[in-house]
């Protein structure tokens, strides 16, 4: 890896940024030189909210997104926005429970229930952004697992550190569920039936 | 060695503050510099320090005024609504010689504009913004750590120099992260306002000697024109005392001039920037450099006094000199008059909220050249 350019998108209040900050900070601990931006618009909350993540072993100059290697969309919006601009090499994850596409729009999208698992699996839909986190760098091997688990204890409420722990394992489960069955697709709700066999 | 951090603009700016010895503080929270005052609110009073929160950005100047003549060296930090609020104040600091340091992380354009979009609006008023003439220094940064390191230098200059010292920021630096080693105590040379040796004759208004109100030393203070010792006064008096104050820090351009300089030995075209756009500037002089283009960047890092003399011996013998700033035109003014018809100027403008991009630098100055290599991204 010399240069790795990941956009997190989604709405404000999601965290975001935080996950940014995350990533960045496993990376810098890895030994990489990192660079977090920011964007948003002028709402406390909700509106569109991005958070621009380059890693590198070089020195970053330029310290925006020119061209993403990975795009994770966590709202429709922001999907709609960014995800046009990426091209065909970028890897482009949505979480499907928040994103609907009209159709397989290209193949580089890989879709995964990422609110859902977090509500489910975790119970607490603010630990959405971890759960991201988990998948995006299974799919990428990004940044080391031990510094990512590291990064996001020291970053997250004492409270709720378990939970975003949690979060970041379920979000690896639900990607290496990518990487085994080579699909762009995960149904968590598929696998995991409840014992009623309804898919909850 | 050192374990870096993830560190934010803001964050780097409050701590270089306090670094510098900043013991005081006041302000109105405005986006993009809050991190500033959140930082100082919690971390000031550890250090014995005051973080006080003011009615509005008129109150916080004239409180960081009083707090620099009680003998704290004294900040605020604010952006553009609140930088056109403390005008007048920052005269009244430039009159009265009252050392302190004002942040303006600049957002896009007048009044209330777009408080989450970068811009380099402010360069000009940063100069000019309060009435009549005046002396101020005016720093800029491009990296997390050099908005440390300038923060520093922004208070030594304001002491050393008994001058208000602007630091411009932009929304983009004051909110990026990076990693960063910032340096230890005594890494970095921390300057205090100068003494006098004897009170009983100290003249507060002769020379950058300062005392503090309650150090024995008849003080007066006033925002009219006033001989040495602080009395209202007109005429030649009056013409003496405003050519000392300003001459104080103009005639000093040369040794104030920070700036970081690359690739300028043998270049044909040179790029004159400043603050975040800098970076774009320096990607984009790498792109080009690779390609074997003879282009050199020149990166500002002091404003004001406007480095006159480096940007005309940076420019001698070049072919085409180009300005990149997000606005419609302010530096590339003070540039053309540097440069004086020696070689075409050129203005790169960008006001729609996003920096200016490597590519779009590289477009220009590969244009200008007469070369037609595509430029990959990088």
């Amino acid at each position: 890896m010399a240069t790795k350019q990941i956009q997190l998108s989604g709405a404000g209040g999601q965290g975001l940024v935080l996950a940014g900050v995350i990533l960045a900070e496993a990376a810098m601990r890895d030994g990489k030189n990192v660079a977090v931006a920011q964007s948003y618009g002028p709402e406390a909350r909700l509106g569109a909210s991005k958070a621009e993540v380059i890693i590198s072993t070089e020195k970053i100059a330029y310290p925006q997104v020119t061209r993403p290697d990975i795009l994770l969309c966590l709202s429709q919006d922001a999907f709609a926005k960014y995800f046009p601009a990426v091209d065909n090499h970028a890897l482009v994850v949505i979480d499907s429970t928040q994103v609907h596409m009209k159709s397989r729009e290209r193949d580089n999208i890989i879709q995964l229930p990422l609110l859902r698992a977090a509500v489910e699996h975790v119970g607490n839909k603010l630990v959405t952004n971890i759960v991201a986190l988990g998948a995006l760098n299974a799919l990428t091997g990004l940044v080391s697992w031990e510094n990512l688990e590291r990064a996001v204890a020291q970053r997250t409420p004492a409270k709720f550190r378990d939970q975003n722990l949690r979060a970041l394992a379920v979000g690896r489960q639900l990607a290496q569920h990518i990487l085994t069955n080579q699909t762009k697709e995960v149904d968590l709700w598929q696998q995991q039936q409840r014992p009623n066999g309804k898919a909850s | 060695m050192r374990e870096p951090e993830l560190v934010q603009g803001n964050e780097a700016c409050a701590r270089g503050a306090l670094y510098a010895g900043c013991r005081f503080f006041a302000g109105y929270p405005i986006t993009p510099s809050s991190e500033i005052m959140e930082y100082l609110a919690r971390e000031m009073p550890k250090v014995g320090g005051i973080c006080l929160q003011m009615e509005d950005e008129i109150a916080s100047i004239s409180a960081v005024i009083g707090a620099s003549w009680g003998g704290a060296k004294a900040m605020t930090a604010t952006s553009g609504p609140g930088f056109s609020l403390m005008q007048e104040s920052i005269g009244y600091a430039a009159i009265t010689e009252t050392p302190c340091v004002i942040v303006d992380a600049q957002r896009w354009s007048p009044s209330t504009g777009q408080p989450t979009k970068a811009a380099q609006g402010d360069v000009m008023q940063a100069r000019w913004g309060t009435h009549g003439d005046h002396p101020i220094i005016v720093l800029t940064a491009s990296w997390v750590r050099e908005v440390f390191e300038m923060t520093v230098h922004a208070f030594n200059f304001a002491e050393k120099y008994r001058v208000p010292v602007i630091l411009l920021l932009d929304e983009v630096l004051a909110h990026l992260r990076e990693n960063v080693i910032l340096p230890e105590p005594g890494e970095l040379e921390v300057i205090s306002r100068q003494r006098p040796e004897r009170l009983e004759d100290f003249q507060p208004f002769a020379n950058e000697m300062m005392l503090n109100f309650g150090e024995g030393g008849h003080i007066m203070v006033t925002g009219m024109a006033h001989d040495e010792m602080g009395f209202p006064t007109q005429g030649q008096k009056a013409a003496e005392q405003l050519k000392r104050i300003v001459s104080k820090i103009e005639r000093r351009a040369e040794e104030l001039a920070l700036y970081r300089a690359h690739y300028l030995d043998d270049a044909e075209a040179v790029i004159i920037s400043y603050g975040i756009t800098s970076r774009a500037v320096e990607a984009a002089v790498e792109l080009m450099r690779a390609q074997g283009l003879a282009v050199g960047f020149l990166d500002l890092k002091t404003l004001w006094p406007f480095p006159e003399k480096l940007i005309r011996s940076w420019t001698e013998g070049v072919q085409y000199v180009l300005v990149p700033e997000l606005n419609l035109g302010q530096l590339v003014r003070e540039v053309e008059r540097a440069v004086g018809g020696r070689a075409p100027v050129e203005h790169l403008g960008r006001v729609d909220g996003y920096l200016i991009t490597p590519q779009e630098i590289c477009q220009r100055v590969q244009e200008r050249l007469g070369v037609n290599h595509g430029v990959r991204s990088s």
